[in-house]
């Protein structure tokens, strides 16, 4: 199915395609955002491929790394056909101010809590998501604690010597 | 009417809140609510060696702590891109194997005392008492055992482990004679789980479901088949798949499945071939404890794995392994340095989870509890 995959995209989304990667054997193709709602609704409606299993989506943040340069987030969608048992990864680049992406909710069930999930850690804007809101952090949290300028705080831990002394916390 | 099922109720399995919205008995509206635990392990890992991750895997899915050590290990070796021993290889099919079991017995168990059956509850937990012993012998503990290492185990395998296992493959198929002959044929089990819950096949893949619950529906995917890994090509067995995609279908499915993982044990521990506990990749791997003691090179490598870990080429990869709730899946990020840039968890028992409004809605409040143990949840792994 690799070939195959590779032609057909090059073939119809051309102009949507970036780049591929191939690392450790694993097939990843990086792809334009304006273009990838398009892509996936054509995969997972095609009558060859059957790309019907959307495994996973999740998020990276290359900020402060050369990477940084195409784009601070990279959303990853982990895509899986059940005819061919065959894996493969569509990338999507995003900016840095104000990233936002198309919601794969219309097309898969399981886009839903995924993308929640990407949005709460991230900050990664799913247009057109019915429910976009946050999912596993606590409501009073500010901020994305998956983006790599997230502040960590550090506890003073109590001891003896100062534990009549409130707890004090660094930034 | 609105109530709120959770978050500590017993049979939400953890701290799970799920919102009903009720018509009478019928559920009109269900709205799972989880993130009480907020254990931040993906954040951790970005922050610790390669190796030190490995403990923090445990703590996700605490039921089946081996298939998560399995599961990250096997990612950073597709990362280093190194081969592991095939002793090693055949002792982590068959503990993972094991612990397939040992999940499954705690699933059994819990689910039917949701239900009203507590004995069965007592049953299941004494005999996975067998599995934890062989977990202490191996790994000196009996829950989070962080047994296994990058490039291999974390010691040789015990003295008394032939023993063990053959205890437990004896032990455990007439145990499940008895639960078999308590629940498949019991008149108020399957009037609680006969088309309760039910989900088509193509429902099931849309809603990302995997594992038992996946193959409840009859959707033939497991892991183990379509992507084989650590070996598993080599192991003669099944994969049993259901027809109604009802409760009572996962039972006797995570039932068929606990027999074809004894099965695997059993082949793997009469093929379990000689040979070192660890890969010799100086630099990477640990090196084994007594060439540390008498070995001044090993001494050398294993203080500088330990001091400044080792640093992958940048590169991304996936690993995903069967574990007992389904696909478990590691994604981790390289950017050169000793440290992952990002680890994602792909958790089964998040995705199943989020099926739960399907699957309950239009039902009954009762079946809500039937509904919500089906699904074999642990919410360590729902709230990394």
């Amino acid at each position: 199915m690799r070939d195959k995959l590779r032609e057909y995209l090059e073939k119809n989304f051309g102009d949507a395609l970036i780049r591929e990667d191939d690392f450790r054997d694993q097939q990843s193709f990086y792809i334009k955002k304006d273009f990838f709602l398009d892509i996936c609704r054509a995969l997972l409606n095609h009558d060859e491929f059957q790309v019907k299993f959307l495994s996973d989506i999740c998020a990276l943040d290359w900020f402060g790394d050369r990477e940084e340069k195409d784009g601070r987030f990279e959303v990853i969608y982990n895509l899986f056909s059940l005819k061919f048992k065959y894996r493969f990864f569509l990338k999507v680049r995003l900016d840095g101010e104000d990233p936002e992406i198309d919601s794969l909710s219309d097309l898969w069930h399981c886009a839903d809590w995924l993308e929640r999930e990407v949005y709460d850690l991230f900050g990664i804007v799913f247009i057109g998501h019915p429910n976009l809101v946050k999912i596993v952090t606590p409501g009073e949290l500010q901020g994305y604690p998956l983006r790599k300028d997230f502040p960590l705080t550090y506890e003073i831990p109590q001891f003896s010597y100062n534990k009549d002394e409130p707890p004090e916390v660094l930034q | 009417m609105n109530i709120n099922m959770g978050p500590q109720h017993p049979a939400t399995h953890g701290v799970l809140r799920v919102e009903l919205e009720l018509d009478g008995e019928t559920v009109v509206k269900a709205t799972p609510h989880i993130g009480y635990l907020h254990t931040g392990i993906e954040k951790t890992a970005e922050s610790k060696l390669y190796y030190k991750v490995i403990p923090t895997t445990d703590r996700m899915d605490y039921l089946a702590p081996m298939s998560n050590n399995l599961g990250y290990c096997l990612a950073v070796e597709k990362l280093l891109d190194i081969e592991v021993p095939e002793k090693v290889k055949y002792a982590r099919v068959l503990l993972t194997e094991l612990t397939r079991v040992m999940s499954h017995l705690v699933w059994v168990g819990t689910h039917t005392m949701d239900l009203g059956a507590m004995s069965m509850m007592l049953y299941a937990f004494r005999d996975r008492e067998y599995i934890i012993d062989l977990y202490e012998a191996c790994a000196g503990q009996r829950m989070m055992t962080t047994y296994f290492r990058i490039g291999g185990l974390a010691y040789d395998l015990p003295a008394d482990f032939d023993a063990k296992v053959k205890r437990i493959l004896k032990r455990i198929p007439e145990a499940m004679t008895d639960y078999e002959r308590l629940l498949t044929d019991n008149r108020i089990f399957r009037n609680r789980t006969i088309g309760v819950a039910k989900i088509s096949a193509e429902d099931a893949i849309n809603c990302g479901l995997t594992g038992p619950c996946l193959r409840g529906s009859g959707v033939n995917y497991d892991v183990r088949k379509a992507n084989p890994y650590s070996g598993y090509e080599k192991f003669d067995f099944e994969i049993p798949l259901g027809h109604n995609g009802d409760t009572y279908d996962r039972y006797l499915i995570r039932l068929e499945e606990m027999r074809q993982s004894l099965k695997i044990a059993r082949q793997a521990l009469e093929g379990m071939p000689e040979g070192p506990y660890r890969a010799h990749v100086p630099g990477v791997v640990l090196p084994p404890k007594e060439d540390v003691l008498s070995r001044m090179e090993s001494l050398i490598f294993h203080f500088k794995i330990i001091t400044e870990g080792f640093k992958p080429p940048r590169g991304a990869v996936y690993q995903a392994i069967e574990a007992p709730k389904g696909e478990l899946g590691y994604y981790i990020s390289s950017d050169g340095s000793n440290k992952p840039h990002r680890m994602r968890v792909r958790p089964p028992s998040f995705v199943n989870l989020s099926a739960l409004p399907k699957l309950v809605e239009g039902g009954l409040v009762a079946d809500v509890i039937a509904a919500i143990g089906t699904i074999d949840i642990v919410l360590g792994e729902v709230d990394r």
